[in-house]
């Protein structure tokens, strides 16, 4: 057992430690601002232009074929230094590398990875959410291509993407699961519309609905074989679920790194439940960073991403919304005397990972079920 | 980077597991079966666990942190009624001074359990307490403070007092005020700064690990419980109710865990007070977890988990002393607001 950077890792650390001293973003937190997402492709490209985005990815796809545990020092010292965190689109990445050809993955991981083509994901449905399977958007084969009609939602990153990973029924006279198939469809063209989603913190930009109207999508970008979009949907949400995929210790740590210099900077101005709120957020950060370096050494092993995702995002879902709960906390009167109140905004958009990427109830079920064995009803 | 246990930490923990499960007690009513208490301890004894923080030769120990919090973290797991964390602070504390041990002592500790017990004068003026002793064990440890560090100096009480304390499984002996002090012979070292963060940090990296196999132990139990107890002509684990409670507690057990291991790690090798603040975040998870497991345990288990029949609250008085011993949660979280918020209202 050892956590100590290897010397390649500690070589890594200290030259990405260097060029993010010269090239911090200075962007706003990623959950509380319209200005991040709208500026978040810059700081993409910056990331990979210097070759520190995609690092643990196929070279000759962009990527630096380097082991994950390079992923987590890159979130490590992006949190030291109070910068944001790296875009989050691993488990696009992995769902295509898993179950997409050859051509499909030159087609489109270069330019995922890079960020020079924007991507967002059409799976949950207004009908269809914890029940994915149930989702209604059809793709009916019509000569060389298949057309779309449905309603996506919680399309993350709609307005800016150039591509969706589409998950569509192309078989309704099968059995739920076995009728859906996965396309990479283009964004844009007449038969899709675009609309915001604005989230109860006012953010605007980070969610989307689309709507599909006789949209078109040529039969060769349809990802992995028909019938294969629940394992490819599946493949997907296991990595959503994951700390060390997402980055999120960065994000979190950089909101606690903010509480913690608002209140060392006047100490006595805040009572000690306040205080100690603060301190049980580094506590819970502080946790989830090691679990996700224990959760890597462990896929050393073989051990593989199964319903133990679960557990780390119930884990991350308690971390999120107790640092929410501490900047709201740390706020006190002035997140109800100000709107624009940017812990209100924290604690507010901590809500929702309880819900997105599978509900915390979900997630309990597949515990209880699948690690601890229990009977099913 | 590497957080996996070596080949022989993961033998170290595989046969330590066995041990405490074939020789503790697997029912309330074996806590009283002397015999099998008795061969527990001898066989913790000659596997060389209590010697793990002992002078390996060159000053430091002959074993980490790490190989320590295994042991600790398997005898929790079964709660084992044998003392094991007791011994071996006590004993990393003599080697830090210099001091031959003397068989089966501990370090007293303070009123509060936080720390250890501090006596400037010739006899002790509060109450204090040797935890996790053997049974016969008459001495104790404490500090002396003196102009450039503290001094090992022995407390001997009367034997025969009775054990007292929540916990089953580990006995806490109270040493009245007026106990006489008397000075450890062949000190050479006087115990610095850097010492005394190293060894607390060893101890809450032990009472952590302990806590994790607590939590283990217990949710395993109450997983075999609710899979087993029928209501409504089904077995009550299939409700979704109880299955996410029990959920919730294993994501508790786990991030306990990853927080635990660090710390041990860090005991041997981060500078002091970055060794001691690691084992502190883990110290407060830990404890707040344990406490919700436990419960959680003694909740799915219903009318029965209540009765002092069911193996629960041995689990649960376990985890209490294991999370009040160097300080419990709250303890954790305002030492951890004075180092990184510049509070002072610390309590060291």
């Amino acid at each position: 057992m050892d956590f100590r950077d290897s010397p390649a890792e500690a070589e890594f650390r200290a030259r990405f430690r260097a060029w993010l001293a010269e090239n911090i973003p200075g962007l706003p937190t990623s959950s509380t601002d319209d200005e991040y997402w709208a500026r978040q492709a810059e700081w993409h490209t910056a990331l990979y232009d210097a070759g520190f985005f995609g690092l643990s990815w196929p070279a000759r796809f962009g990527g630096h074929e380097l082991p994950t545990v390079f992923d987590v020092i890159l979130d490590e010292e992006l949190a030291a230094a109070g910068a944001s965190p790296r875009p989050s689109l691993g488990y696009l990445v992995q769902g295509i590398s898993t179950h997409g050809s050859e051509a499909i993955k030159a087609r489109f991981l270069p330019g995922l990875i890079s960020g020079r083509e924007r991507w967002c994901q059409g799976f949950s449905e207004p009908d269809a959410g914890s029940d994915l399977a149930s989702l209604r958007t059809t793709a009916t084969r019509d000569g060389d291509g298949y057309v779309i009609d449905g309603h996506k939602i919680w399309t993350s990153y709609s307005d800016v993407a150039d591509w969706c990973l589409l998950l569509a029924r192309t078989d309704p006279d099968v059995p739920k699961h076995k009728g859906l198939s996965a396309f990479v469809i283009a964004m844009d063209q007449p038969g899709i519309e675009q609309r915001p989603l604005r989230m109860m913190n006012g953010v605007t930009n980070e969610f989307g609905q689309v709507l599909f109207d006789a949209a078109r999508v040529p039969a060769e970008n349809m990802v992995g074989e028909p019938g294969e979009g629940w394992r490819l949907a599946m493949t997907i949400v296991s990595h959503e679920r994951e700390p060390g995929e997402l980055g999120y210790v960065a994000r979190y740590a950089k909101t606690v790194k903010e509480l913690e210099q608002t209140v060392s900077a006047d100490p006595s101005a805040f009572r000690s439940d306040q205080r100690e709120a603060v301190a049980w957020a580094y506590v819970q950060t502080e946790m989830l960073r090691l679990h996700v370096f224990r959760r890597l050494s462990e896929r050393l092993d073989g051990v593989d991403h199964g319903p133990g995702g679960s557990i780390d995002k119930l884990l991350m879902t308690w971390v999120e919304q107790t640092v929410g709960s501490a900047a709201l906390a740390v706020s006190g009167p002035q997140a109800v005397t100000d709107a624009d109140d940017a812990e209100l905004k924290v604690y507010l958009y901590s809500r929702a990972q309880s819900v997105m990427g599978g509900t915390s109830q979900i997630q309990k079920n597949i515990v209880a079920t699948r690690i601890l064995g229990l009977p099913t009803a | 980077m590497d957080t996996r246990d070596t080949p022989e930490q993961a033998e170290l923990r595989r046969s330590a597991r066995q041990l405490a499960r074939e020789l503790a007690a697997a029912t309330v009513a074996d806590l009283d079966d002397d015999r099998r208490a008795k061969r527990l301890a001898v066989a913790v004894r000659d596997a060389g666990w209590l010697e793990l923080r002992d002078d390996g030769g060159d000053g430091r120990p002959l074993a980490g942190g790490v190989e320590a919090a295994i042991v600790a973290d398997s005898l929790g797991g079964s709660v084992a009624d044998v003392a094991f964390a007791g011994p071996v602070i006590a004993r990393d504390l003599a080697r830090r001074a210099g001091a031959s041990y003397v068989g089966g002592m501990v370090v007293a500790l303070s009123p509060d359990l936080r720390d250890a017990a501090v006596v400037p004068g010739a006899v002790t003026t509060t109450p204090i307490y040797a935890v996790d002793g053997d049974d016969h064990i008459d001495t104790a440890y404490v500090l002396v403070p003196e102009a450039s560090g503290y001094r090992l100096a022995q407390v001997d009480f009367d034997g025969s007092l009775a054990a007292s304390g929540a916990d089953l499984t580990r006995r806490v002996r109270l040493i009245p005020p007026g106990t006489s002090v008397h000075p450890v012979a062949e000190q050479p070292r006087l115990l610095g700064h850097d010492d005394l963060a190293e060894w607390t940090a060893l101890g809450l990296a032990l009472m952590s690990a302990d806590l994790v196999g607590v939590m283990r132990g217990v949710l395993a139990v109450s997983v075999a419980y609710a899979a087993e107890r029928r209501q409504y002509d089904v077995p009550v684990g299939s409700f979704q109710a109880v299955q996410h409670l029990l959920a919730e507690a294993c994501c508790l057990m786990e991030g306990s865990r990853s927080v635990s291991l660090h710390a041990s790690w860090a005991v041997d090798n981060l500078a002091p007070d970055e060794a001691r603040t690691a084992c502190r975040v883990a110290k407060a998870y830990c404890a707040r977890a344990a406490r919700t497991v436990c419960e959680t345990a003694v909740q799915v288990h219903g009318g029965i988990g209540n009765t002092w029949e069911c193996i629960v609250h041995v689990y649960l008085r376990r985890a209490l002393l294991s999370s009040q011993w160097f300080g419990d949660d709250a303890d954790q979280l305002r030492e951890l607001q004075c180092e990184r918020l510049g509070t002072t209202d610390g309590l060291s």
